[in-house]
Formats: C-alpha cells, sequence, structure tokens
C-alpha cells in the first residue's frame, strides 16, 4: 500500500460552506487509475466523519486531473464555523493520506 | 507582449511585495494588487460603522507609499486593485493625499463603484441563496453587505481615459487582470476565447504566491520560500499567457504549481463562471517553456451568465477562541477534560452558547475523525483550542475570561498563555446569491485630490 501522495499531489480550497479538492496524476500512467479507483464514492466515504454531502467529481483530462465538489464539509464556512480549519486548506493534505495500491509501474 | 503581476492575494498579505516586483520588474505594464474574500467587506462595514472615511483595505495606501521611489525613478507601472471594499472614494482620497505628499501630482486615480446592491436587500429584492435554495427573507434584516462581482468594463474604461491607478469594490478577482488586456489589446467585448484566456491568467495570479510554489504539495521542493517571487503573466494578443516569476526571486514556477493553482477554488472546470466569459479549462494546455516559466493556452470562452454572482453577509452574533498549550503524559486526556471543565464552569455561572468546540491540536484536529486517535496517548503536548459562538456578546465576554486561569487550576504544565484575553469578534454569516445584471448598475470616475 502507498498513500495517495506518492502518487499524486492535490490542493483545496473553499467556496461558501463547500470545499473543492483537485487532485493531479505525477505521472501520465496514474491518471488512468486514478480516474477508475478515485470515484466520487471513495472521496465521499473518505470525508464523512466530517459531514460532507454528496460529492461530485469532475474530469479533467487535460491536466490529467480529477476535481472533487465537497458540499458542507465545512460546518458553515470560513466565516461561521468553530473549527481550526474553517476554510479546507487540509482537505488535499487529508486526501492524499488515503491509503492506495495502485499497479507498480 | 503585456506583463502583469500580482503583489496581493488576500487583505494581509506581504506589505512589501508590491515594492519589491517593481523594483525587480520596473518596465511591468500593470500591478494587480487583490484584498477581498468572501467576508472582508463584513469586516470593512463593521470599521465603517466606527468611523465613515473607512470601509477600505488601508494597507494599500501603505503599498502607494512604497511604490512612490520607484515612479519617480521612472517606473510607469499602473495599478488596479480592488482594495476600495465598501468605500472606493475613501480609498482614493487617502491614495491622493500619499501621491501628493510625495509630489506625485500628475498620476490619476479613478474608482469603479456600482458592486454594492445592498439597496436592492433592504428594499425587498426576491433572493435566492446559492447554496441552500433558502429565501433571503430569514436573515434579510441583519444584512451587512451585499456586492456584486463585477465585470472588467468599467476598468478598462477609466485605464483607456489615462487612470494611472483604479480601483474598484468587489470586482471579480480575474477582472483585475482582464481590463488592461482588454484596453492594451483593444479587444472586442465579445472577443470570447481572448478573454476566456485573459480570465484564466487573472485567475492564475490572482492568489499571488501560491502560482509559484506556495501551498504547493511539494512545498519542501520548492527553493528559497523566505523569498518567494510574486507570479507575473506574460499575456498574448490571442489571450494565452507564460507565467512566470520576476528574476533573483525564490519559489518555483512549473507545470505542477500552475496546475494546482489552476484548480484552486473551481467547481465545474468545463463552466468557469465570470462576469466577463464563461471559460471552459477543459481545453487548456499547460507546458514549460524554460525555467519559472509555463506556458498557458487553449482556453475557450462563452458570453457570461445573464446574472451576476452576488456575496452578502449578515450579521450572526459573536464568537471567541481562546488556545493554551499543555505538555506533559496524557497531554491529550488533559487538555479535553480542561476544555470540558471551562464549559462546564460557564454554565454553572449561567453562560451557555449556540455552538461550543474543544480541539485539541496536534491530534488531527483540522480534520477531525479523519486521523486516527490512537496516537493522542503518546503525544506528549497539544494546544488546547476552545471555541464558543452566540448571539450574547456579553456570554462570549465571558468566555474569553475563563481560559487563563487554567494555568492555576488546570493540568500541570500549561503554558502559551502569554498573549493576552481572547478577543471578542462579530460573525457574518456568508450568503451567495444571483443577481439580474439590469439591477447592478457599474460606474467608473476621476477622483481629484482637492489639493491643487
Amino acid at each position: 500500500m502507498k498513500a495517495l501522495h506518492e502518487i499524486a499531489y492535490a490542493r483545496s480550497g473553499d467556496k461558501g460552506s463547500s470545499a473543492n479538492i483537485a487532485v493531479f496524476a505525477r505521472t501520465p500512467g496514474m491518471y488512468e487509475w486514478l480516474r477508475e479507483n478515485l470515484t466520487a464514492g471513495v472521496v465521499e466515504e473518505f470525508f464523512r466523519p466530517l459531514g460532507v454531502g454528496t460529492v461530485v467529481r469532475f474530469e479533467v483530462p487535460n491536466l490529467e486531473a480529477l476535481n472533487f465538489i465537497l458540499p458542507a464539509v465545512l460546518g458553515g464556512g470560513g466565516s461561521r464555523a468553530l473549527r481550526i480549519d474553517a476554510q479546507g486548506k487540509t482537505l488535499g493534505q487529508a486526501l492524499l493520506e488515503m491509503k492506495v495500491d495502485p499497479p507498480e509501474t | 507582449m503585456l506583463r502583469i503581476a500580482n503583489a496581493s492575494a488576500f487583505w494581509g498579505d506581504q506589505p512589501d511585495a508590491a515594492a519589491r516586483v517593481l523594483a525587480a520588474l520596473p518596465d511591468l505594464d500593470y500591478l494587480t494588487l487583490d484584498y477581498l474574500a468572501e467576508v472582508s467587506l463584513s469586516i470593512m462595514a463593521a470599521q465603517r460603522e466606527r468611523d465613515p472615511e473607512a470601509g477600505y483595505a488601508r494597507d494599500f495606501v501603505g503599498v502607494v507609499g512604497s511604490l512612490v521611489p520607484l515612479w519617480r525613478a521612472g517606473s510607469g507601472c499602473r495599478i488596479v486593485t480592488n482594495a476600495g471594499g465598501l468605500n472606493a472614494e475613501g480609498c482614493a482620497r487617502a491614495v491622493l493625499a500619499t501621491l501628493a505628499a510625495a509630489g506625485l501630482w500628475r498620476m490619476r486615480v479613478a474608482i469603479v463603484t456600482g458592486d454594492d446592491v445592498l439597496h436592492h436587500v433592504r428594499d425587498g429584492a426576491p433572493l435566492t441563496n446559492l447554496e441552500t435554495g433558502e429565501p433571503i427573507d430569514g436573515i434579510r434584516p441583519r444584512v451587512a453587505t451585499a456586492n456584486a462581482y463585477t465585470g472588467a468594463a468599467p476598468i478598462a474604461e477609466a485605464l483607456k481615459a489615462g487612470a494611472d491607478i483604479v480601483i474598484t469594490g468587489r470586482t471579480a478577482d480575474p477582472s483585475l487582470t482582464v481590463g488592461p488586456c482588454i484596453v492594451h489589446y483593444d479587444w472586442k467585448p465579445d472577443d470570447w476565447n481572448r478573454i476566456a484566456g485573459a480570465t484564466v491568467a487573472g485567475h492564475l495570479i490572482e492568489c499571488g504566491t501560491q502560482a509559484c510554489g506556495g501551498f504547493s504539495t511539494d512545498w519542501l521542493d520548492v527553493p528559497e520560500p523566505e523569498n518567494i517571487g510574486y507570479p507575473v503573466a506574460e499575456i498574448s494578443e490571442d489571450g494565452s499567457c507564460v507565467i512566470t516569476k520576476p528574476p533573483g526571486t525564490g519559489g518555483k514556477v512549473n507545470v505542477q504549481t500552475v496546475k494546482e493553482q489552476l484548480l484552486y477554488e473551481i467547481g465545474d472546470p468545463g463552466k468557469y463562471l465570470s462576469p466577463d466569459a464563461t471559460v471552459s479549462f477543459l481545453t487548456i494546455r499547460v507546458s514549460e517553456e524554460g525555467a519559472d516559466r509555463v506556458s498557458v493556452s487553449g482556453a475557450t470562452g462563452k458570453p457570461p451568465p445573464e446574472s451576476l454572482k452576488v456575496s452578502a453577509t449578515y450579521r450572526d452574533g459573536y464568537r471567541a477562541h481562546g488556545m493554551i498549550t499543555i505538555f506533559g503524559h496524557d497531554a491529550v486526556r488533559k487538555a479535553r477534560r480542561a476544555g470540558e471543565a471551562v464549559i462546564k464552569r460557564l454554565a454553572n455561572a449561567g453562560f451557555t452558547y449556540d455552538r461550543h468546540l474543544v480541539e485539541c491540536l496536534g491530534t488531527g484536529a483540522s480534520v477531525r475523525g479523519l486521523v486516527s486517535r490512537m496516537s493522542d496517548t503518546h503525544l506528549l503536548e497539544t494546544v488546547l483550542r476552545i471555541s464558543v459562538a452566540d448571539p450574547s456578546r456579553e456570554a462570549v465576554e465571558r468566555f474569553t475570561k475563563e481560559i487563563a486561569p487554567l494555568v492555576t487550576c488546570g493540568p500541570q504544565g500549561v503554558t502559551g498563555y502569554a498573549h493576552g484575553r481572547a478577543s471578542v469578534v462579530p460573525v457574518f454569516g456568508y450568503w451567495p446569491t444571483l443577481m439580474p445584471r439590469a439591477l447592478v448598475r457599474t460606474s467608473w470616475k476621476f477622483v481629484n485630490g482637492g489639493v491643487a
């Protein structure tokens, strides 16, 4: 098993009480694996403890990237949420800790 | 080729960034400075309540002062910024005073207004929340600000008339870059692909150093973070651009840093909505064309939506956060117990809160529940962070007095309390909505300093 950050990089940010996480393949071959395995359902399950809504995924093949929208994950958003990360700055780093099992390349 | 740099990603960014960029690139065409995040305007509204002359990003006046020596030395760099916030005219007057004091009488300052649509909210406009679908009526009496994201057109007009500094309110961030492009290249209003390209360039530089290695996944590999460069977009007539950074700066511009920023805070990449165009990112090509030089081309554009996005904020009580450090064996158990004790003690004194939260930083509190708590027992140190929110200012005020006593009544090994009491801050809820363009009348004008 590997951590997702070994095969991908990411960046997250906020939009109101939602956040987005863009995940980028580190190598061209890995994009296909990510596309098949890092589904909206997998990401939604991962972030369930934070109270995320239905995750939507957009494919961005020209950037070898997947963009995930995570509704309601910020508990009220930048202005209202009490938690230390009210703006989703850490969500990309959190997802990159996910354990994955891609084929050796 | 048009060179536009950014030197401020938000209200509170590095104060010497603009002067450093211009010192390295004295023949730069434009500097853009972004000061407004989703709820910045509500903070400005609170400042303006105390002082009618306030209500804008005062930091920008300091930036103008820092650029005086560079303009005196011959730089012709023009500035486009949303520092005006809720009071662009007040901001312009302060800027003109700074310029006059430096003898720069000939520089012309223009403001763009019309983004403030609070009067429509007060007049009963039937608005719907973009995220929840709820009508505005429930919060209407508490709405503090309502500002439409306006576009590049009035900025372009002001620049065309000869403005050296254009100060706007809630202009969409990329439009600060699109405006200068429209003037420089004389693009037609329906040159959608070109405007899309400039919008992408503006989006890439609007967060400052985030395009140059800041905030990147592989930040440990980014050289010289203490001297990180701010981004420069070299924009061509076809709307494509090269993202780079000033010579002699740290940081890194490569395909990875640019791709990360391209999708930062983006929804549907096939439909990026700005007031100037609807942009597809799905046709963009990103490639390295040299050291710290990344080419970005191929963005495609369509007409913008008929409605403009409006950010409203509403008063939602008060909050405060208190922090204290706890060291020793069982640090996390001690911290949680101390946090709960504070909340209980307040309850016994008759103070309860709408919402409260006890966090132990160092245990994965940023994403509570995702990181296993197995490691808690092994932590020798944690930062206890206690937060409360309530409509009663008095209750929140009382909370701020209950943190320091933990030094003597809490566990042994409490430290890090020397920074004084937590402060009570007003909470502003964010309320996004849409408004027909016809209801948002933007205009621009030159502001005179009142000094001959």
